[in-house]
């Protein structure tokens, strides 16, 4: 295998392609041209023919249509939304008073993590869990502490609250033995001579787990500290 | 058997009423596109059928249905999402309900969970409630109609104005909704024009190959770095792990592959939260929390990203060489 890549005459042109996305990402293009303009880029460059590249294109966008299904939940979020579900999350978190904005997050890490790690990532998410009910009692949590949240630090928070969900999702799913990461590793593995058990190579995310719930729930107390700190220089102003 | 096409069928209906609304409302581009989108989602199966049966015309088409949207995006303006009830409405609707409203909420993540647990055992003689491959899934589609439904039911609100909301909520996202499956063909692009090889190769050229520690941070940082380019871990890992972890760090420096595999892959997610290219982690969240900066995720996410990373690293000194 390593023999062929080196003795392979690589053809570095389609390089170009990632070209391509720093430009059009740091000029802040339309994101979505710039992604279709490296495709197109990096396969005309490697000698696709544009037919060729289009099929390859148009195959591998509607094998990849799950990617949208968090869609399916935007009619029952927005519904409830109309109705008060926000207001409702914030209106409960005031009167919960001894759950801080750190608490919920590390709270809420826990459980994201464990059930990935039972292979339940699809569970929560973006839209299912962290815009109808996360963010708004992140909200209300961050208010307890410093009422009139402006716009900046309300972004900041919401980011926080998104940022813990993915955290969690990452460092759990590799600890179980069937997820898409495990199972990649092992077929690596098993195409080039070495045999391994899911089961050994799932073991060796457990440390990586329990560093990245330690440090995210390290920044989120941190964070909770900033919000206080400013809290109190608004009041000595 | 409730397969998954059901539930593309489903996004395929709401895109085109999406589109619908748009049309009404004379706003073109806005129109064509999600219609056009819809027309992937609706006609995607024929597209991977005829393909597999050794007819490339469909997906060709798919592929110049996907250029078009891709020309189509930046006339789409973002625009703020303004509901069309006030604060004060909605509080009063949230004093009436109270608990009542996480109800639906919760019932998202519950029944996908229950399907995901039990679905395997819904068999009924040779009759499958669930298509086994993609049980969550087709959970997650089911649970989604359940909690419009009962949403309804329980706020009294019309269904159509669930339709309604979703759709506004949708059009907020706007063209950010594509990415996900974008960077996905453009992975798979990049994988067929020999992109990985490529940087493979540039990377193993340079390296002093006897020296254990260069070839691990050599390895860790070029599995980050490529995940950041293509925006996905599971791209970058056999890429490097054949550049560099197979021929180097196993056969010459007899790592321990096991610890290699898993905490190398882990140093790749690290790279996932760290670049907007993983689209659907990172920038659809941002689009749909309504945040001002599409980064905002990102930002949020580089410092833990980076000491997980730096924890990886010495993990992988400590425990990678040990016989």
């Amino acid at each position: 295998m390593t023999n062929t890549l080196i003795d392979q005459v690589i053809n570095y042109w389609p390089l170009l392609g990632i070209a391509v996305i720093v430009i059009g990402f740091v000029l802040r293009f339309n994101a979505v041209l710039v992604v279709v303009t490296a495709g197109v880029v990096s396969g005309l460059l490697a000698g696709m023919s544009l037919p060729a590249l289009l099929a390859l294109l148009g195959k591998s966008f509607v094998s990849n249509r799950m990617l949208l299904m968090y869609a399916l939940t935007l009619p029952a979020i927005g519904l409830l939304e109309r109705a008060g579900l926000r207001e409702h999350a914030q209106n409960w978190m005031a009167q919960l008073r001894g759950l801080t904005l750190s608490r919920l997050l590390t709270g809420y890490l826990f459980v994201r993590q464990v059930l990935a790690m039972l292979g339940l990532t699809g569970v929560a998410g973006a839209a299912q869990t962290v815009r109808p009910l996360l963010a708004p009692m992140c909200e209300a949590a961050a208010e307890k502490i410093l009422p009139g949240l402006d716009d900046a630090e309300r972004d900041r928070l919401r980011a926080h609250a998104a940022a813990t969900d993915n955290v969690g999702r990452f460092f759990g799913e590799d600890v179980f033995v069937a997820m898409g990461g495990v199972l990649l590793i092992q077929a690596f593995y098993a195409q080039h001579g070495i045999e391994l058990s899911p089961l050994a190579i799932a073991l060796w995310a457990l440390p990586t787990a329990i560093a990245a719930f330690v440090i995210q729930s390290l920044r989120m107390w941190l964070y909770q500290r900033r919000l206080q700190r400013l809290a109190a220089l608004n009041e000595a102003a | 058997m409730l397969r998954i096409e059901y539930a593309y069928w489903l996004i395929a209906a709401m895109l085109v009423y999406v589109g619908w609304c748009n049309l009404r409302e004379r706003r073109w581009p806005r129109a064509v596109f999600w219609l056009l989108l819809a027309l992937l989602f609706g006609g995607g199966d024929y597209v991977l059928d005829t393909s597999k049966a050794g007819n490339a015309l469909p997906a060709q088409w798919a592929g110049g249905a996907v250029v078009l949207l891709a020309l189509l995006a930046p006339l789409l303006k973002r625009h703020a999402s303004t509901p069309d009830t006030t604060p004060a409405q909605r509080m009063a609707s949230a004093l009436a309900l109270g608990h009542r409203l996480f109800v639906p909420a919760l019932l998202i993540p519950l029944v996908t969970l229950l399907v995901a647990l039990l679905g395997a055992y819904l068999v009924f003689g040779s009759y499958r409630l669930f298509d086994p491959e993609r049980m969550t899934l087709t959970g997650l589609a089911l649970a989604c109609l359940l909690a419009l439904f009962s949403a309804s039911f329980i706020t009294r609100i019309p269904l159509h104005t669930g339709m309604a909301e979703g759709r506004r909520l949708l059009d907020t996202i706007g063209w950010a909704a594509l990415l996900p499956l974008l960077l996905a063909a453009l992975g798979e692009v990049f994988t067929q024009s020999g992109v990985g090889a490529a940087i493979a190769h540039l990377t193993s050229a340079w390296l002093p190959t006897d020296q254990p520690l260069v070839c691990l941070l050599a390895f860790v940082f070029g599995i980050v770095l490529f995940t950041v380019i293509m925006g996905n871990a599971f791209a970058a890992f056999p890429v490097m792990m054949a550049g560099i972890g197979l021929p180097l760090l196993i056969v010459q420096h007899h790592a321990n592959p096991a610890v290699l595999g898993s905490i190398g892959m882990l140093c790749g997610y690290c790279g996932t939260l760290m670049t907007p290219m993983a689209a659907d982690f990172n920038l659809v969240p941002a689009a749909l929390l309504e945040l001002r900066s599409p980064y905002g995720v990102v930002r949020a996410q580089i410092g833990s990203a980076a000491a997980i990373l730096a924890v990886n690293i010495v993990l992988l000194w400590l425990l990678v060489f040990r016989p």
